[in-house]
């Protein structure tokens, strides 16, 4: 055993002690070896950073009590359950001016949730394009993808939010524009899609013979209606693709088997498609276009401008940095890697799926997800165009009305760390299952 | 050699390739061309830059340095029978204020020094092959000197926050001689902070009324433009470093406690948006001071931001220091080095090195981040353009002035990340 401590003549009066290494003296305790003693040394040191740390929190809580009660104001979250008293124009679920704090929250909630996952969905597809643009061996368009990757990276998001929601606002016709006999502007894509300068009109989904919805959670703050329509679709959609799969699974057998896979994709198509079609048909699936009526469209699905520019900011400037992510993930695989697969004779799209893609998504996909968690933080500039995520309403009106500074915030920060954490909870859970088995 | 007559028996001249495989065609066959689809891509890029040249090249060459509105603009674009221009009078209207806010038109020549001073600290650190080390007192003194020149104020107030440093090593040199190394550490800390929370007040205060030197004051509220931006960007990027190494080193610790606190601290502030930060430096920091106490609006955005980036930066290079082969700790214990002297000798210059790009992404990261303050309501670049495009004259202007101040946003990113590349350069000193 290796006793030896860390011992100061000046504090131990005799130089003996260093010597004695098989049979140390029985020692007293003394003070001075809190300090001076590995063995206590690292308690002493974490006790003190543990009490600074404990003084530091307690002189805190302490002005903050203090201030609070000057101010007259106690923590106190029954605001929330008070009527909000403003209105959300952008939002899934219906909520009037009537409803709560919370109930306003929620609708924020949500709305962070939509473009954080719009977002995402555009910001990969467009940063694979052009991370794999940026590969390629055409030198006018690898220059252009770089020139858009650090114009995109090297301005601030802010800035790329204000800057498009100001060109949608100035640049765009106005409603009336596509008004009289000649108009200035028209509607796109078949009469579907109006695009004006108080944001984006496209056709919305019907159902003439819908199913109805259910209401769950009654009238509570977290009300909710799930459409049954929708319900039914994902069922049929989530039966054709097991379909779909087992059908895979005998070609692959099959192809075990005998050495010959059967033909299967337009049967996989169809079980799928099919009974989509089917019960699409049955529920009355139609469009409902925009129409102008009066000053402004009606009908269709409103997408205003708010979401529009930070959606399109957010993917272009998240897009810059997963393209680079989608670069150096791909250049990170030896060339020999492809040389081998080539050598085992298998066709350039088979070396893409089979050996490149499996092992350059292993170095992609933790950068990205963590991009995808950026993105969502980002999303909380939403705040400076006025679309009304859970910063805009409970960071933002619901605190401005109530004066309740303390409680917003931390609830705030509560709501975002937990986005956080379960999106960490994810990568951790994928890393963990395409970590490298080492022996 | 052979005598049967269909076989040569002299050399043939070399002749020179043929034309397609060298110089420039054969350069836009390989580079452009190669493939059906490549050309596809090629001509549809082509036809997107010209599109866009004949748009923008009439569009900046717009003759209306002069206009004093939009509508003015607009008329001296008719005169001269030029379709479609920018109108560049907002930016010459407005390019100081975009530059300095609402800082006194008559002390602009106290920004711009600090900034140029700036530059002289930073030299030595940034090209320290190129510049006399001796700079380096210069870079030590002037973090005292810089916050100065831009809010002016009395002369004492810096150095009594530098005298602190300075009791700070005093009364540990003396204690350590005393009662030994740690408790002197502890003793010079504890009296730094006691200089600074209590006492300095009075002796500023005191050395004020002996001997009033100073320079005209300017207020917060004044401080606006690209020189906020900057002034949070290096603040907070050279305060956050040493906090940073600070946090990677808390959170590599074997001390279960401070290894807990790091953690948390770092993990909570990378889980939260700077914004809603930004909420606490506006609304609640005042709240979690002593009652009473009032301090100044940057002071407290700089404080938060500064702790924002400081966790980004103690992952960057804690990344570092997990980079870093075991054996190099190993052979700094085996050297006989103790902790500090191993992260200062060993570890750190190493760690630190392979964290360079990280850590020039997050400084780019904050810096670009400084912008989120205008939402708070502070006039940085963006809060004043909202504030111009409000204005009656300039109702309606977007391309020029946002293109303006992106511009100028991406001259100091783009620089900062080539100075990182230059720097990897110069340290890949590794085996490879």
């Amino acid at each position: 055993m290796n006793r030896r401590h860390e011992t100061r003549p000046e504090c131990h009066g005799d130089f003996s002690v260093m010597t004695t290494l098989t049979d140390p003296p029985k020692e007293q305790f003394r003070l001075s070896m809190l300090l001076y003693d590995m063995r206590y040394r690292s308690a002493t040191i974490q006790v003190i950073a543990l009490m600074g740390f404990m003084l530091l929190a307690a002189w805190l809580i302490n002005n903050t009590a203090q201030n609070l009660a000057a101010l007259g104001k106690p923590i106190d979250f029954g605001f929330l359950s008070e009527p909000a008293g403003y209105d959300i124009n952008q939002r899934l679920l219906d909520y009037n001016s009537q409803d709560s704090h919370l109930r306003a929250a929620f609708m924020g909630l949500l709305n962070t949730l939509v473009v954080a996952v719009l977002g995402c969905a555009t910001a990969t597809i467009l940063g694979v394009i052009i991370g794999v643009l940026r590969l390629s061996h055409n030198w006018l368009v690898s220059r252009l993808m770089t020139i858009y990757v650090e114009a995109f990276r090297n301005v601030p998001v802010l800035l790329w939010i204000v800057f498009i929601m100001a060109i949608l606002i100035e640049t765009l016709p106005a409603p009336r524009a596509f008004r009289g006999d000649n108009p200035t502007a028209e509607m796109m894509l078949g009469d579907s899609v109006a695009v004006t300068n108080r944001g984006v009109y496209i056709p919305e989904v019907l159902f003439s013979n819908s199913l109805g919805d259910v209401h769950l959670f009654g009238n509570s703050p977290l009300r909710f209606d799930v459409s049954l329509d929708l319900v039914v679709i994902l069922i049929v959609l989530g039966l054709g693709l097991w379909v779909s799969r087992l059908i895979k699974i005998r070609a692959d057998r099959i192809q075990e088997a005998t050495g010959d896979r059967p033909t299967t994709w337009y049967l996989r198509l169809g079980v799928v498609l099919v009974p989509l079609l089917v019960v699409l048909w049955w529920l009355g699936f139609h469009f409902g276009y925009p129409e102008l009526k009066g000053f402004n469209f009606r009908g269709g699905t409103h997408l205003r401008n708010s979401l529009i520019a930070l959606w399109l900011a957010l993917s272009l400037y998240t897009a810059a940095f997963i393209a680079e992510i989608v670069r150096a993930g791909i250049m990170a695989i030896p060339k020999g890697q492809t040389e081998a697969a080539a050598a085992l004779g298998l066709r350039p799209r088979r070396i893409m799926s089979l050996v490149i893609l499996p092992q350059a998504l292993r170095i992609i996909i933790p950068p990205l997800i963590s991009n995808y968690l950026n993105l969502t933080k980002n999303s909380s500039l939403a705040i400076a165009v006025g679309y009304m995520d859970i910063t805009g309403t409970l960071g933002g009106i619901t605190m401005n009305q109530t004066g309740r500074e303390l409680e917003c915030v931390l609830l705030l920060m509560l709501v975002y760390l937990l986005i956080s954490l379960s999106i960490s909870a994810v990568m951790n859970w994928y890393n963990e299952s395409v970590k490298l088995k080492e022996r | 050699m052979s005598d049967k007559a269909y076989v040569r028996t002299e050399m043939l001249e070399p002749r020179d390739p043929p034309p397609s495989s060298v110089g420039p065609i054969h350069w836009i066959r390989e580079n452009l061309f190669a493939t059906w689809f490549d050309a596809i891509l090629t001509i549809l890029s082509a036809a997107a830059i010209i599109g866009l040249l004949i748009e923008v090249v009439p569009w900046l060459l717009s003759p209306t340095w002069g206009g004093t509105s939009l509508d003015n603009c607009r008329k001296i674009l008719a005169a001269a029978n030029h379709d479609g221009g920018a109108c560049w009078g907002v930016i010459s209207e407005r390019w100081l204020q975009m530059l300095f806010g609402f800082y006194p038109a008559e002390l602009y020549w106290r920004p711009i020094a600090a900034f140029v001073l700036l530059g002289v600290a930073l030299a030595p650190v940034l090209f320290s092959d190129k510049v006399p080390g001796k700079l380096l007192y210069f870079t030590a003194a002037y973090p005292f000197f810089f916050p100065w020149l831009l809010w002016g104020g009395t002369i004492w107030g810096p150095l009594a926050a530098a005298a602190g440093f300075f009791i700070g090593y005093g009364v540990y040199v003396v204690a350590s001689r005393m009662v030994g190394n740690l408790t002197g550490v502890i003793a010079g800390i504890l009296a730094a902070i006691i200089w600074w929370l209590v006492l300095s007040g009075y002796a500023v205060d005191a050395l004020a009324g002996i001997a009033p030197i100073g320079i005209e004051p300017v207020e917060s509220r004044k401080f606006g433009g690209f020189m906020l931006s900057i002034t949070i960007g290096v603040v907070a990027i050279g305060a956050s470093l040493p906090l940073g190494i600070v946090l990677a080193l808390g959170r590599q610790s074997d001390l279960m406690i401070v290894k807990y606190l790091s953690v948390w601290f770092i993990e909570f502030i990378r889980g939260v948006p700077l914004i809603t930060l930004l909420f606490v430096a506006s609304t609640l920091l005042n709240i979690f001071m002593p009652p009473g106490t009032d301090f100044d609006i940057i002071l407290r955005v700089l404080i938060m931001v500064t702790l924002f980036a400081s966790a980004y930066m103690a992952e960057v290079i804690r990344g570092g220091l997990a980079a870093l082969p075991k054996g190099q700790y190993e052979a700094a214990d085996a050297l006989g080095l103790d902790y500090w002297k191993a992260q200062r000798l060993v570890i750190m210059p190493q760690a630190l090195k392979i964290s360079i790009p990280g850590i020039v992404s997050t400084f780019i990261g904050v810096f670009k981040d400084t912008t989120l303050v205008s939402i708070i309501g502070l006039l940085d670049p963006l809060g004043l353009s909202n504030a111009i495009r409000a204005d009656s004259a300039w109702n309606g202007i977007v391309w020029e002035l946002y293109g303006f101040i992106a511009l100028i946003f991406f001259v100091f990113t783009f620089s900062m990340s080539r100075y990182s590349m230059y720097l990897e350069r110069k340290l890949h000193t590794g085996h490879r």
